[in-house]
């Protein structure tokens, strides 16, 4: 840290030709400082928003799950569920889906069909969520209710994850449609882990005499394990905060159902429905107390998948030098 | 260092480009903020206003009732637009008085998804049964009663909503507490309520994406938005005790079914208005200005412009399916205008 800061402080003293670089480094700390500045400012006003629905409804905001705009009682339990719930069923399906992908890209698909299939999951990640919503409502949903739901309603109905009538919109839905959006993320991300992997790794497996399916196990999921987790965490994230897409095909219905059948909401969902139309003080104070939550859910997720995807560049680079 | 300069260059002149068509003359810039319901309407009036007096551009931004009655109470838009009347205490907030004036009306209306599409007839009791869900199936005796004709099918109902707070769901769920005290002690009304039953799809596509897929749905939709899809409407029960199908003619007929009762501050609702033709879910929307001007120039320009809405800009609102004001609240809106003052002097005294 000591030598980046003593390069700049020469290069003030120096002549104009390095005017550039003077300028360079200001803009760029600018854009740098800009960033922790407006995370903090957001953080700041958030909370101040809040306080009114803080000190009316205390902890009971985090543990009720009545939301009357008219009566102006508020609890956010359904959308917390709804988030979480919707996250995790988009995981469960997406990570088979992007670990495999990726692992059948990085070890053994052919060299020629690598970077088209590279560049189609790049596609896939640039379409917009509202796309994804309109395909939902027209094209997921009556899936769904014709002959997805009646078919586990029929072999899974007597669990209670399965059970209902089939709406075709709901948290199932919602959470098919987040493993869709996920899937490009995992998917692209994990690549890169995987590609990162030494070669070595793999000769030594193979000396060893390991199969295909040992060597990738042993000597390529494990070392990049932690990289791996990183990518799934940033698909978490993604699907945390996801809008449109989910406020289409969920339902919106604030209720804690154990059925994947049943309509539900999430945080995401509830602020973009609402804000534009809350005029009272309270209500506009709750919903923004929703963004502070998921804020914070959001932060706690990203910083971990962070610190996962620092932890695997370490040793990685190691190796290569 | 040449090809930065180079670059500069170009983006410099990238720039002045932007800059270039710039006015001949002086323009004043009248801005606003509101309702996203009227939004087509306006920009069609802003857009043609021009024509009329090409020293006024407008800047409105459709960011929702609430947002409208904030800015306009913050005094950092020259007007603000609404779809839900602003409450008393709203009122007091305010630094100034604000006056409401409607500019066109617009109507919600039901629709559904049974087999063959028949023609169905409701009133406001078994509307609000069947959202407060106590009446959960099409061939429920209450259903039948009102559609001998109609053959409805033994199939749950299922209730689909907006799930966005909505001008569109005020009036409806306005409807249903004037008609069901159940509703109003139950549920109440607002933008967004709490529902007893049903699904809640995003906007006018939203809710009638999910009608059309879902056998045995019903909904509510604006009805422009109902016409341009050709989407089946229920007659609806009126005051006067007939069913009415809902039109831009039934919708005007409600605001002129209401003018003779009509309050001096246009903060009137016009569900279940009187008049045999009156469709009974329709409703104003208003445009929200401080009754006493900050600026005499520009006041006097916005009293022009609302005279000009009033009356001229009628004529537009056929064509975007909104319900035209009828003559007798055209009236008593240039009452209004002409109350309009800066620092106590009328702007409008001329007419």
């Amino acid at each position: 840290m000591s030598v980046v800061a003593a390069i700049p402080q020469s290069a003030e003293r120096a002549a104009p030709k390095n005017i550039g670089d003077r300028a360079l480094r200001i803009v760029l700390k600018a854009a740098a400082l800009a960033i922790v500045l407006l995370v903090l400012a957001m953080a700041f006003e958030m909370v101040r928003t809040s306080v009114p629905s803080m000190r009316t409804f205390g902890w009971s905001f985090l543990v009720t799950s009545t939301w009357d705009p008219v009566a102006e009682r508020f609890g956010a339990i359904p959308f917390v569920y709804g988030t979480l719930v919707s996250s995790f069923l988009a995981l469960l399906i997406a990570v088979p889906l992007g670990l495999g992908a990726a692992i059948y890209l990085a070890e053994l698909a052919p060299a020629r069909i690598r970077p088209p299939i590279a560049f189609l999951v790049e596609l896939v990640a640039a379409v917009p969520s509202v796309i994804y919503g309109l395909w939902g409502i027209f094209v997921l949903a009556p899936l769904l209710r014709t002959w997805v739901q009646p078919a586990l309603g029929k072999t899974l109905g007597y669990l209670p994850l399965f059970q209902g009538p089939p709406y075709g919109v709901g948290m199932l839905a919602a959470g098919i449609i987040l493993a869709i959006m996920v899937v490009p993320y995992i998917t692209a991300v994990s690549r890169e882990v995987l590609l990162a992997v030494p070669n070595t790794q793999r000769e030594a497996a193979l000396a060893l005499g390991a199969t295909r399916w040992e060597t990738t196990r042993i000597a390529v999921l494990r070392y990049g394990r932690s990289g791996l987790v990183g990518a799934i965490l940033l698909g978490l994230g993604r699907a945390l905060g996801e809008t449109m897409a989910v406020t289409m095909v969920i339902g919106n219905r604030p209720e804690v159902a154990i059925s994947l059948f049943a309509p539900g909401y999430t945080m995401a969902s509830v602020i973009a429905n609402e804000f534009t139309e809350a005029t009272s003080e309270i209500y506009l104070s709750a919903l923004i107390e929703i963004g502070l939550l998921l804020f914070v859910l959001t932060i706690v997720v990203n910083a971990l998948a962070r610190l996962l995807v620092w932890s695997v560049g370490g040793p990685v680079k190691t190796v290569r030098e | 260092m040449r090809r930065w300069l180079r670059a500069m260059v170009l983006v410099l002149t990238g720039c002045s480009w932007l800059v270039a068509p710039a006015p001949a003359y002086a323009q004043m810039l009248m801005n606003g903020a509101g309702a996203t319901f009227p939004y087509p309407i306006y920009s069609k009036w802003f857009d043609e206003y021009t024509k009329v007096d090409p020293e006024v551009r407008f800047n409105y931004q459709s960011i929702g009732s609430g947002g409208g009655i904030k800015q306009v109470t913050s005094r950092t838009v020259d007007f603000g637009a609404t779809d839900g009347p602003m409450t008393d205490e709203q009122l007091k907030q305010a630094p100034g008085e604000l006056l409401h004036i409607p500019t066109v009306l617009g109507a919600v209306v039901a629709t559904y998804n049974l087999p063959g599409a028949p023609k169905l007839k409701f009133t406001g009791d078994v509307l609000a049964d069947i959202f407060l869900g106590k009446i959960t199936k099409w061939n429920d005796a209450k259903i039948t009663a009102l559609n001998p004709g109609a053959t409805l099918p033994d199939q749950p109902i299922v209730v689909v909503h907006r799930s966005d707070g909505s001008g569109t769901t005020y009036i409806w769920v306005d409807y249903l507490s004037k008609i069901s005290p159940e509703w109003q002690q139950k549920v109440g009304k607002g933008t967004s309520v709490n529902w007893p039953v049903g699904l809640g799809g995003k906007g006018n596509e939203g809710v009638s994406g999910q009608v059309k897929g879902q056998p045995g749905a019903l909904g509510y939709v604006e009805l422009a938005y109902a016409v341009k899809n050709n989407l089946p409407v229920a007659s609806i029960k009126n005051a006067g005790g007939k069913f009415v199908e809902p039109t831009i003619a039934t919708t005007t007929a409600a605001a002129a079914g209401a003018a003779k009762s009509m309050p001096d501050d246009f903060r009137v609702s016009l569900t279940n208005a009187p008049g045999d033709d009156a469709y009974p879910v329709a409703s104003f929307t208003w445009l929200l200005v401080y009754k006493d001007q900050p600026n005499e120039t520009k006041g006097r320009a916005l009293a022009k412009f609302l005279w000009w809405m009033s009356h001229d800009g009628q004529k537009y609102a056929d064509d975007l399916l909104y319900a035209p004001l009828p003559g007798p609240v055209v009236k008593q809106i240039e009452g209004k205008i002409k109350q309009i003052t800066y620092q106590g002097k009328p702007l409008m005294a001329g007419r």
